[in-house]
């Protein structure tokens, strides 16, 4: 019994691991600096990245880069076709996605409730989320190619390959920010005998209106640089295009990657001007995201 | 779900009474249509690649590329698929980790926002930039390092060598891959590392453990589930991941665990964006065939990732 006693009483007095405290001390020293270099370490890439990309992409970079286009050019020309592009595909995909989106999101927010719909479709968007991209591109395809034969590249193709890839995180985001609306606000309009449509459109979406609009900006980053989707299914053109209905479509990713992989007689020019895109691309993807914070730090609506 | 009745689905569901407005059928139609839609873009996606894969499963071997059966072409990829992405997951998780323990536990408050923020650049960058990042600058810079490797540890199966002169090797498309899969795996660990009871922690460090005890006896015990299945989570983007790979691996159709040298297996993806542009007829099948299987394998790799998340939040 003693023993017993004595076991219990150098339990609770024991510091919970063995050793003498000196060495307790140094080794959590040392696992805090491990820690705090493997931290270091992961963003080497990330600094590594962006210096290049801009030493690499200035010298590429011109009025001629941003306006022009390599059509009737043998080994230069500019990416103008590929801007367009890129604004073109990314647009008809946001006008896709959004509605789709943030209706989804209302119907798991606002009308799901506890409903076997519900369950299924939080589950799968999930799934949806990790679909690779180049898998999104192929279901494009085949779409498409079955009902308009196999040799076919549009515009609208990318943009639906790419919806599958934006839809999920539209409905994500969506969701989070409707779900820390107050109830106390939907109750108040009930009480006025608002019918909850009116309820959801007048009081639900403005109150989470800076959210969404984050929401929505940074969905658009995440596919504005898809590549993979996009070279199986808007393919590799060198003029401008506008209309995503008809023709092929090329946005900077797949530019880039075409300077890279198929560089004229001129290579140093060719990587030149996959690095320059590379650098517009960085560019649209950092503004898109710096803005989308700010305008959820200066529009959201404060919720107590 | 106690949240979900603070905040989320309002109670008053009936408030506009049995006679619901017209509005109201319409607007909650529209939502459940999209709803439904999200679900048969999901099934869509299954149902058309399947279509367009069959041709190619039922056609004879011959008339196949590379005259090979479907299962024989599919196969080194495959192995090249999960070779690249296991290698990714081994060297980004103890980063990912410890990453989200420095901004959860370490850094100062002050700064977490901002390092949370730049982690999560990793993830906004192209990976039409990260394979041009790899070719051009990791790949060249890795060669005294696989040379090292081969001469100090060439009598590994992985190290074997002859060291390429390019760097375009699995090794480093396994690195790449790694970096880009490292923010989504550590969002999810930082996620549940902070969560951890507050009075598990302060009672670990009241009872005098220093801050490394704190975290080994009450953070890591109650994150471990975040920790796989952020992993696999990783691990399902690493599977899919396709520019970084198609422009940094040098491949040859053959199956090898040897990292560092010229000739590599191909993967799934990358073999799909090399190919496809080029390819007509049953070639085309094939290629929507091994992008089927590469769904199929993505897909079991979240679903088990997504089961350990909500049987933890259960818990």
């Amino acid at each position: 019994m003693e023993s017993s006693a004595a076991d219990t009483r150098a339990l609770l007095t024991s510091p919970p691991v063995g050793g003498p405290l000196w060495r307790r001390k140094a080794f959590n020293r040392v696992m805090t600096g491990l820690i705090v270099a493997a931290f270091a370490i992961a963003l080497i890439p990330l600094f590594s990245l962006l210096f290049e990309v801009v030493k690499r992409g200035l010298p590429g970079m011109s009025w001629e880069f941003l306006t022009g286009t390599p059509r009737g050019i043998v080994g230069g020309g500019g990416a103008a076709h590929a801007i367009v592009g890129t604004v073109v595909i990314t647009g008809v995909t946001a006008i896709i996605s959004v509605p789709i989106g943030i209706l989804a999101a209302i119907y798991l927010t606002e009308y799901g409730g506890k409903g076997r719909l519900r369950r299924w479709l939080t589950f799968f968007v999930d799934v949806m989320t990790g679909i690779p991209s180049i898998v999104a591109g192929l279901f494009a395809f085949a779409l498409f190619a079955i009902f308009l034969g196999p040799g076919i590249r549009l515009g609208l193709m990318g943009a639906v390959a790419l919806s599958v890839l934006m839809i999920p995180i539209v409905i994500r985001s969506s969701e989070e920010v409707l779900k820390i609306v107050p109830n106390h606000l939907r109750e108040a309009s009930y009480a006025l005998g608002t019918p909850k449509w009116r309820t959801i459109v007048k009081v639900v979406l403005p109150t989470a209106f800076a959210g969404l609009v984050t929401g929505v900006m940074i969905a658009v980053a995440r596919i504005v640089g898809e590549t993979a989707p996009l070279l199986v299914t808007t393919g590799i053109v060198d003029s401008i295009n506008t209309n995503p209905f008809e023709g092929r479509m090329q946005n900077l990713a797949v530019y880039a990657y075409s300077e890279y992989r198929t560089p004229g007689v001129m290579k140093q020019a060719s990587y030149d001007r996959a690095w320059a895109a590379a650098l517009t691309l960085i560019a649209i993807v950092m503004i898109l995201n710096v803005v989308a914070r700010l305008v959820y730090r200066r529009y959201k609506t404060e919720i107590k | 779900m106690e949240s979900s009745q603070a905040t989320g689905a309002p109670p008053l569901a009936a408030a506009a009474g049995p006679r619901r407005h017209w509005g109201d059928r319409a607007f909650s139609g529209l939502a459940i249509g999209a709803g439904l839609t999200v679900l048969g873009l999901l099934a869509g996606v299954a149902l058309f690649l399947l279509i367009e894969a069959l041709p190619a499963a039922s056609a004879s071997p011959d008339r196949l590329p590379e005259g090979k059966s479907l299962v024989d072409y599919i196969a080194p990829l495959a192995f090249g698929t999960v070779l690249a992405a296991a290698i990714a997951v081994l060297i980004a998780v103890p980063l990912a980790v410890a990453a989200a323990l420095f901004i959860s536990h370490i850094a100062p408050r002050r700064i977490v926002l901002a390092l949370g923020f730049l982690v999560d650049l990793l993830a906004a960058i192209p990976s039409i930039v990260y394979g041009l990042w790899g070719i051009f600058v990791l790949g060249p810079a890795a060669v005294p390092v696989l040379e090292w490797l081969e001469q100090k540890l060439g009598f590994i199966v992985f190290f074997k060598g002859p060291a390429s002169a390019t760097g375009r090797t699995m090794l480093v498309a396994s690195l790449v891959l790694a970096v880009m899969i490292l923010p989504i795996v550590s969002a999810v660990c930082r996620e549940v590392f902070s969560q951890t009871p507050r009075k598990l922690q302060e009672g670990a460090l009241a009872l005098g453990a220093t801050r490394w005890e704190m975290i080994r006896m009450t953070v890591l015990p109650f994150g471990k589930s975040s920790i796989i299945s952020g992993s696999m989570l990783g691990l399902g983007r690493a599977l899919g991941e396709t520019m970084a790979v198609t422009i940094i691996l040098s491949v040859s159709g053959i199956v090898t665990f040897n990292l560092i040298s010229q000739a590599n297996p191909s993967t799934i993806a990358a073999n799909i964006a090399l190919d496809f542009p080029e390819s007509s007829g049953l070639a085309v099948n094939t290629l929507i065939a091994s992008g089927l299987v590469l769904f199929a394998i993505t897909l079991v790799t979240n679903l088990a990732a997504r089961a350990i998340i909500s049987r933890q939040n259960i818990q």
